[in-house]
């Protein structure tokens, strides 16, 4: 019995000295052209000096999971290390025609409506295996759409911390308040991920959350 | 001439309620069949209550891979509206208990229509607005 709990004892010690040494996986969840790769690469510049993945006006550029391993966030002398897992914007619907209007061909239109998909298929997939999650939402749009509700109420059942970004603050129209009055049990922060506007009060906020994560 | 021009062009589909007590003994996959079915015939579906936040997810998870293998199907529209929150506390203890004796949020209304009929369904937090094609 005695041989039991210390074994037991030692089980636990063990594996939390090695799960504090895994990197937090950090997901970027939101809708199509919120602007979750522009946030991932924002980071990653500011902490590694590279992108995660490119960006474009045209819904659905990010069509599969992106990652990057090993990236050392500081903060007023702290540090933590996160995985980044971007993930394609997720929607429910998806029409190839849509694309036409970006001028692109007919073909290239319809390769990318499968890839995004499947890809919005991967981010469901991944959800669950995330330690903390940003949802990124445009601050010039409306909050109360059924993709933002879906994607927070998942992450609450199963208990993963969420951050929402109220992304691209630098345009006239954002509300925050608004995405504020829409989701008043979570923490919200304004930001640009493009010019880098708020995102020291973005990290201050990241650090705050990892402290849920279980 | 021309509103009956219009009219004609919302004909092919029909708009079906669910009670909840329809779906309430179903399991996940059965309720996600069930919705899909609806939708594939072309109809707008307006279920009481709200499917579980993991059936939601699920419904898109599905009505993704049926895109593009599935004839003229482009994916869904999607909306919950919510029942009152602020109903005090007397009023939210009387909404919990019955929800738990129903086995879901009844006081809300889920709206769900094929993307090829509902174009865009525009919410705040009291109303639903639906843009047919």
């Amino acid at each position: 019995m005695v041989v039991k709990v210390v074994k037991n004892f030692f089980k636990r010690m063990f594996e939390n000295i090695f799960k504090s040494k895994d990197d937090i996986k950090l997901g970027f969840y939101g809708p199509p052209n919120a602007g979750k790769t522009s946030l991932a690469n924002r980071i990653c510049k500011d902490f590694t000096g590279e992108e995660i993945g490119k960006v474009s006006k045209i819904p659905h550029e990010t069509r599969s999971v992106q990652f990057r391993e090993k990236v050392e966030i500081a903060y007023k002398n702290k540090k933590l290390t996160f995985k980044l897992v971007d993930t394609p914007g997720i929607a429910t619907k998806i029409d190839y025609e849509d694309f036409l209007k970006y001028g692109m061909k007919k073909k290239d239109a319809r390769k990318r409506a499968k890839e995004a998909t499947q890809g919005v298929i991967d981010s469901i997939k991944w959800i669950e295996d995330m330690d903390v999650v940003v949802v990124v939402l445009d601050a010039n749009e409306n909050p109360y759409n059924q993709v933002n509700i879906t994607i927070i109420g998942n992450l609450a059942a199963r208990e993963i911390p969420v951050l929402i970004a109220a992304n691209k603050i630098d345009l006239k129209k954002a509300d925050i308040k608004k995405v504020e009055a829409a989701f008043p049990e979570y923490d919200v922060v304004g930001i640009s991920a493009r010019t880098g506007k708020n995102m020291e009060e973005f990290y201050e906020s990241l650090f705050k959350l990892t402290k849920k994560s279980k | 001439m021309s509103k009956r021009r219009r009219l004609g062009k919302l004909r092919g589909f029909t708009i079906q309620f669910i009670p909840f007590s329809e779906i309430r003994t179903l399991d996940s996959d059965e309720r996600i069949k069930k919705v899909l079915g609806i939708i594939l015939g072309n109809n707008i579906l307006i279920i009481q209550g709200r499917l579980k936040p993991e059936e939601e997810t699920r419904l898109i998870g599905d009505t993704m891979a049926m895109i593009g293998h599935v004839k003229n199907f482009k994916g869904v529209e999607l909306a919950v509206i919510e029942g009152d929150k602020n109903g005090g506390l007397y009023g939210k203890m009387r909404q919990g208990i019955a929800n738990a004796i129903a086995g879901s949020d009844t006081s809300s209304t889920t709206i769900i229509g094929p993307a090829t009929i509902v174009k865009e369904i525009k919410r705040n937090p009291k109303k639903i607005e639906l843009m047919l094609e």
